[in-house]
């Protein structure tokens, strides 16, 4: 990423899950932080999140779930990206996520997951301190 | 005696005045005022308030309210598969639970078989996957469906899922005019705020009418819509909100059957609504019982109704799922209990309480069980039950009740000026209005001018706790095994044939329902039903409003 350049970033749902209060108030907190913020809108398949992300040129992919169908869809995520060679794009999540299932999801690959409870500013600082670091490497 | 009464509260107002300059110097910031007194009222007892059971039905919609009997003690449940949320039923209807209230997984909420490749790790996540008349059976097994009344929580496909109901019920050789309970059918606010829309409205608002014309003749006791802002609120609205989209919504269906040829109060009686429980107990208790006056007053004046159960809004609550914090969360055992006491407060004909853990997982056994506890502690031992409308007449309450009926007509105007709800939907004027209070929200919280105990204020750290519900990844594979044996039991030709004879009725401007029960006798699944809808009527796509 060149210096200067606005961060772009993703917000997508993904699966059958209709809940996207947490979304949309990410999607414009970051949008307020001056970073760019494409939504996807509801109900995305894994391989149109992946498409979507590719085409707009975003260096992250923040998905939001809270049906508890993350198991399988973080992951397709993730193996999709690098099938398309775009594995440098960062995945993030947020919604309801046991535990457990926490551990597994960032092994398969996700770079954090953000519970409920979280603050916005939490998330914008983890966005600009991983864009840092990334624009230094 | 009026101007008796005028001087008396011009006296009180200058009284309180200078009361209130003797004792503050700060100017007011707060939505409430510092102190209620008489002068803040323009009450006209009868008029505005009445009493129990009569226009404009304030006070409570039975003269007697839970001296008679209490509310509806009915917990939202259903996970993994048929048998497993039957044993759950079961399990609550021993606890003491006086109805059952079912959820669906968004498979079946969205219309797909558990086979469908769009399915693949949603099966039996957040509710039970149906995906024919045989897991409804295994649903309700052992259960008669005379002696308890079920609600069902399903939109989209509502009709369908009534027929697989009073299928059911015939097999167990129970007439549908003996059923009762409740199907949401509600597809405005799913557009709005809840997501699980399949048709454009058009078409919804036919299966809509569809069901309410069956039902007016067939299942006189079931309510055919339970018009909800539940949802809305939890995507974020305020009070007000919450209570005018709903209304708008409740203006649109109405308007909508007399269109399609019903009576008003053919039909009217049997409408019911759904709210949420919120944090703010006094305003939550105003909220209530403004809605109820707003409600009788549309029913009377705008549509002319004249049968007094026309005019009554009768309402469901749950408490607000979006309050439960993950952190310190048996904080939410006292959250729920004063939610739910607001509600009691404000006149709710039945209550769901949310289980302690739901913001991290479906509730256990042991949560689900302590939250039916906490409402019959609620009804059988505070004693709020002893008398109707306590609140009533209270200054704070009265104010507050009419300031927010103020603001609901306000909103009300702006959305028939937008055309009514339907097209302001379309325009995404609800959505917007909606996620900027969802915005405001989030941003009082995160500047501590909103507090959330163990969120923004007293932290703590914790080890996340133990025993939460867990859905067996089998539970798809199980699922999907069972719809084979469905395709492979049934008779295809009987399937074909009803598919067909759907297809054709769909493209007229036929009642739909009967073809329903046609189609899950012989063992059609929701999924076929649907697609042959989709085919029909196409699929709605959400405008983008962010």
């Amino acid at each position: 990423m060149e210096k200067g350049q606005r961060i772009r970033v993703l917000i997508g749902k993904v699966g059958l899950d209709g809940h996207d209060r947490g979304a949309k108030v990410i999607a414009q907190a970051l949008r307020d932080a001056g970073m760019e913020v494409i939504y996807t809108g509801l109900r995305q398949t894994p391989e149109q999140i992946v498409e979507a992300a590719i085409q707009e040129d975003v260096q992250i992919i923040g998905i939001s779930i809270l049906s508890g169908a993350h198991s399988y869809l973080l992951p397709r995520i993730i193996e999709l990206l690098a099938r398309e060679g775009a594995q440098d794009i960062l995945v993030i999540a947020g919604g309801v996520i046991p535990e457990d299932d926490k551990i597994i999801l960032k092994e398969a690959g996700v770079a954090e997951i953000f519970g409920t409870g979280t603050s916005t500013g939490d998330i914008v600082n983890f966005i600009k301190q991983w864009s840092k670091d990334y624009s230094l490497s | 005696m009026n101007k008796d009464k005028d001087k008396e509260r011009d006296e009180i107002a200058q009284q309180k005045a200078l009361w209130e300059s003797k004792h503050f110097t700060e100017e007011l910031s707060k939505e409430f005022q510092r102190l209620y007194s008489p002068d803040d009222l323009k009450l006209d007892y009868l008029k505005d308030l009445g009493f129990p059971g009569e226009f404009p039905f304030t006070r409570g919609v039975q003269p007697d309210m839970y001296r008679g009997r209490f509310w509806t003690m009915r917990q939202y449940a259903g996970f993994g598969t048929a048998q497993e949320t039957n044993n759950r039923f079961i399990y609550l209807l021993k606890q003491g639970q006086t109805g059952l209230s079912v959820a669906f997984d968004l498979v079946t909420q969205i219309g797909y078989n558990s086979d469908d490749p769009l399915a693949q790790g949603e099966v039996g996540k957040v509710g039970v996957a149906i995906d024919s008349l045989a897991d409804m059976e295994a649903l309700f097994k052992d259960i008669p469906l005379d002696q308890v009344s079920t609600s069902m929580t399903i939109n989209a496909p509502a009709a369908i899922l009534l027929a697989m109901y009073i299928v059911v019920a015939e097999k167990q050789g129970i007439a549908p005019s003996k059923l009762s309970g409740t199907i949401q059918n509600d597809i405005l606010k799913e557009y709005m705020a809840r997501g699980t829309y399949i048709f454009p409205p058009v078409p919804s608002m036919r299966l809509i009418t569809d069901t309410f014309k069956y039902c007016a003749v067939h299942l006189p006791n079931w309510n055919t819509i339970s018009i909800s802002g539940y949802h809305i609120r939890e995507a974020g609205s305020n009070a007000v909100q919450e209570v005018a989209f709903t209304l708008a919504d409740g203006i649109a269906y109405v308007q909508a059957a007399l269109d399609g040829g019903l009576e008003v109060d053919q039909f009217a009686p049997r409408l019911s609504f759904f709210f949420n429980a919120h944090s703010n107990f006094l305003e939550e208790i105003a909220k209530f019982r403004a809605a109820r006056r707003v409600w009788a007053k549309i029913m009377k004046n705008r549509f002319n109704a004249q049968s007094p159960k026309s005019l009554m809004l009768r309402f469901h609550t749950q408490t607000a799922g979006c309050t439960l914090t993950a952190q310190q969360p048996e904080v939410n055992i006292m959250r729920v209990a004063f939610q739910a006491l607001s509600a009691v407060l404000g006149g709710t004909q039945s209550l769901h309480t949310n289980a302690w853990d739901e913001a991290l997982a479906l509730p256990s056994q042991e949560s689900a069980l302590l939250a039916l506890r906490t409402q019959q502690t609620i009804a059988y031992e505070t004693g709020v039950t002893d008398t109707v409308d306590p609140m009533g007449g209270s200054y704070c309450m009265e104010k507050l009740t009419e300031d927010l009926e103020q603001a609901v007509w306000a909103y009300l105007d702006k959305i028939d000026e937008l055309g009514g709800a339907v097209r302001a939907i379309e325009l995404g004027f609800q959505q917007k209005e909606i996620q900027s209070s969802a915005y405001r929200y989030q941003m009082e919280i995160e500047s501590q001018k909103r507090i959330i105990v163990g969120i923004n204020k007293f932290q703590m750290k914790q080890e996340p706790p133990q025993g939460l519900l867990k859905i067996d990844p089998k539970v798809e594979q199980e699922q999907k095994q069972r719809l084979a044996t469905v395709y492979r039991k049934r008779d295809q030709e009987k399937v074909e044939i009803s598919l067909i004879r759907l297809e054709k009725a769909a493209k007229s401007n036929e009642n739909l329902m009967p073809y329903f029960l046609e189609c899950v006798r012989e063992y059609t699944t929701l999924g076929e039903i649907c697609d042959v809808l989709r085919k029909v009527f196409g699929e709605y796509r959400q405008e983008n409003t962010f």
